[in-house]
């Protein structure tokens, strides 16, 4: 068991970072031949990052465009944002003091976070244009987030689990020193999620994350007329005449 | 043409979001261009014999444009099936075909993509909305991209600003590369690469046209205007789309162009060669055929010599114009190749290039070089309709949202009774008059019908509550759209108009 989540954690973790790299990597590489920014648009660099910023932190266009999303969809992040947060305190040692901080609230974002996802998924059964959108994938992306708070709050609220040995665990991964894992059935199941989580990050919608950076509609700035924006394959189309 | 059959969907007592109708429009396709049609601009004529060599065609070509388009990958990739555009598209609140919900058009290749470019599509297909590129998927392509407008409502809406514009287009260079052409939009550019412009009028029909529509105004005024064509050495280039040298109510703006020209004493001219300001290469996606289009006009820009080049009221051409034609062909500043140079050092660099009309009369407004007897306006009562491309694709004036104040402040400038249609349907969130994007063609008459609804709903609102009569607009397209689809929402066609149209009845002429 100690080697079977060690090893899955290992490979996760790699498909995670090599996944994601190659995608950014991407991303980045691919022209954008065009200024398209969705206007009115910034037409600084400055006014673009703190346009993204907003996005970003705060969601701001899907706050005009669907107010219950927004809701869920707020809670949902940001409860998930504490959430990882607060477990960061499983990596070093000694534990950082913002993260000592932060350790309260992380509680009661956990179970924000779990309230967004249920009504997000909800969505998906009651209103009728996002069932007809959704794919078995969106689904089980939910039930996976899901499942990753309910087994974390089970541990939390009714059947506690060992965390000094949790801890033990993971300082170990870090050094390749297995450690044994407490013999726990939720930790378990809160585990192989996380680490399902981390595998299908770069192969999924998941890409949103870093896919936001790199829309052209939102990171574009406004300014055609002042300065000239050629993509290399276009430029070598200037060549010919 | 379009049989009377067609009906406009009733209005809505509260504009809510409508349920859905599978299917309903998947009948309705443009027709296909035919072989000369395609030929004239390098496509291959008809789809492949064998089914096999389309469909590796279609995905080579998808891969390609994967490489080429940033907007693509990322938009193929971060969606998150959220909902929140689905409710935004005019085509699916008019018509209730969830194909046309911005997300499910997007999927449309989004699934293609998947199976073919993506490991979770190569091996769980069915898990992930993956699906293999049929004959029947090629037919769904074609029949959704060409009821999208390009509008990019659903853009400012989205929270990755995911444009289905972009894929659109991208639905359409595919389709057209492998001799799945639309006739429409493929014909007109053909008429401009042959002739100079989209309604295929040579350059004499031209020259007749403007001296008969002097006269016009000559009667009319008792001034003589000039509507000049082709001449050297004038100040100004105005780039306007063509068929504001015929059309009702098109031509009323190109007079109304042309008294500002006259008021202010600056010298204009327009061109043969460069006679459209529309560039119908944006809307079947091709980057080429928009260059080769554009290039026109930095022809003509030089052969003439002129210190400013204008664009009359377009939307499309505005967003071309304003947003690509420096990376076209760098009519404003950093290109350099010898022409680039050689334009940018002929223009006169204290004013934009190029530059809007409605700027250019919005700054003679401002520095009191021509003035308005408002009250010539006051048997009407004007809106204004937000037209796509301009305002989501482009600015006018030195801040964002330029494009919407400076509009307004003419309209402010010339007339008395102003009303605004209701907010949430305006500015950036302006609802497409259901024209736009190469459907404004009779062979998609039920779509444009249908798609223009909820604008419909607006203007109703406006009639009704405060007996609005004109609708002002500054779009070719959005013009031609409105006269034809008003009629059938039960207004009358002559309510619509261009901003210079305005102008052109309250500009005080001769003395100044
Ligand atoms: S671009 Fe406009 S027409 Fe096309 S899907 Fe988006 S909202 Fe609809
Ligand atoms: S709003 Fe954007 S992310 Fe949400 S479903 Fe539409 S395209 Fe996808």
């Amino acid at each position: 068991m100690n080697l079977f989540f060690a090893l899955m954690f290992y490979v996760a973790t790699a498909l995670f970072v090599v996944g994601l790299v190659r995608k950014i990597v991407d991303f980045a590489r691919t022209p954008a031949p065009l200024l398209i920014p969705t206007t009115p648009a910034p037409t600084t660099t400055g006014g673009v990052v703190l346009r993204m910023a907003r996005e970003v932190v705060m969601f701001e266009s899907l706050f005009k465009s669907n107010l219950w999303i927004w809701i869920f969809a707020a809670m949902f992040h940001v409860g998930f944002a504490l959430v990882t947060m607060r477990h960061l305190r499983y990596f070093p040692e000694p534990v950082w003091t913002w993260v000592v901080l932060v350790q309260p609230f992380g509680l009661y974002a956990g179970l924000v976070m779990a309230a967004g996802l249920a009504g997000l998924w909800a969505r998906r059964f009651l209103v009728e244009r996002i069932r007809y959108i959704s794919t078995f994938s969106d689904h089980l992306m939910l039930a996976l987030l899901l499942l990753i708070a309910v087994s974390g709050l089970g541990m939390k609220f009714l059947v506690h689990t060992d965390i000094v040995a949790v801890k033990t665990f993971f300082l170990g991964l870090m050094m390749f020193d297995i450690q044994p894992l407490p013999d726990h059935a939720g930790l378990h199941v809160h585990l192989f999620c996380v680490a399902l989580l981390l595998i299908v990050f770069p192969f999924s919608k998941l890409l949103h994350a870093p896919g936001i950076f790199f829309s052209p509609s939102r990171n574009q700035a406004d300014n055609p007329r002042e300065v000239r924006h050629l993509a290399p394959w276009a430029a070598k189309l200037e060549a010919k005449n | 043409m379009a049989g009377p059959e067609i009906k406009a969907p009733a209005f809505r007592e509260y504009p809510t979001i409508p349920v859905m109708q599978p299917g309903s429009m998947a009948g309705l396709k443009p027709f296909v261009a035919n072989d000369k049609v395609q030929e004239a601009l390098g496509f291959p004529t008809q789809l492949a014999e064998n089914w096999q060599d389309t469909h590796d065609a279609v995905i080579a070509k998808m891969g390609e444009l994967l490489g080429k388009y940033r907007s693509l990958k990322v938009y193929m990739d971060a969606c998150v099936h959220c909902g929140a555009c689905t409710d935004k598209c005019h085509y699916f609140i008019g018509t209730q075909d969830p194909k046309n919900m911005p997300v499910a058009r997007q999927d449309l290749m989004r699934s293609v993509y998947r199976r073919y470019f993506t490991p979770a599509g190569k091996l769980f297909p069915a898990l992930v909305g993956a699906r293999d590129l049929t004959r029947e998927v090629l037919d769904e392509w074609y029949t959704y991209y060409h009821q999208c407008s390009e509008c990019r409502r659903c853009s400012v809406f989205c929270p990755y600003g995911i444009d289905t514009a972009e894929v659109t287009m991208a639905g359409r260079e595919l389709l057209a590369s492998v001799g799945y052409g639309q006739k429409y939009s493929n014909e007109i550019i053909g008429k401009v690469h042959k002739i100079g412009n989209n309604l295929g009028l040579p350059g004499p029909a031209l020259e007749n046209t403007l001296e008969g529509l002097m006269e016009d105004v000559k009667e009319d005024t008792g001034i003589d205007i000039q509507y000049p064509l082709d001449v050297q050495g004038a100040e100004v280039l105005l780039v306007t789309p063509s068929a504001d040298f015929f059309a009702e109510p098109h031509i009323e703006s190109l007079i109304g162009y042309g008294k500002v020209f006259h008021a202010a004493g600056i010298s204009w001219t327009m061109s043969s060669k460069a006679s459209e300001a529309g560039n119908f290469g944006m809307f079947i996606g091709n980057y080429d055929q928009l260059r080769k289009i554009a290039m026109r006009v930095r022809e003509a820009a030089l052969e003439l010599g002129v210190k400013r080049i204008v664009v009359g009221e377009c939307g499309h051409a505005w967003r071309v114009a304003y947003s690509f034609w420096n990376t076209l062909t760098g009519v404003g500043a950093g290109a350099s190749d010898p022409f680039a140079i050689q334009l940018q050092s002929q223009l006169d660099h204290r004013y934009k290039q190029p530059s809007h009309i409605c700027e250019f009369t919005w700054d003679l407004i401002q520095r009191g070089a021509i003035s308005f007897d408002k009250e010539a306006n006051d048997h009407r009562i004007i809106t204004f309709h937000d037209s796509c491309n301009v305002a989501r694709g482009s600015r006018m004036g030195d801040a964002p949202g330029g494009q919407f104040e400076i509009p307004r402040s003419i309209i402010h400038a010339v007339a008395n009774k102003y009303v605004e249609m209701r907010p949430g349907t305006t500015h950036e969130q302006t609802f497409c008059c259901g024209g736009g994007g190469g459907v404004l063609t009779d062979d998609l008459m039920e779509l444009r019908v249908k798609g223009a609804l909820p604008r419909m709903e607006t203007i109703k609102q406006v009639v009704d509550g405060q007996g609005v009569n004109f609708l002002a607009t500054i779009c070719a397209i959005c013009k031609a759209q409105f006269s034809k689809v008003l009629p059938f929402y039960g207004f009358k066609s002559s309510m619509i108009g261009g901003v210079h149209q305005l102008v052109s009845t309250a500009i005080r002429l001769g003395d100044k």
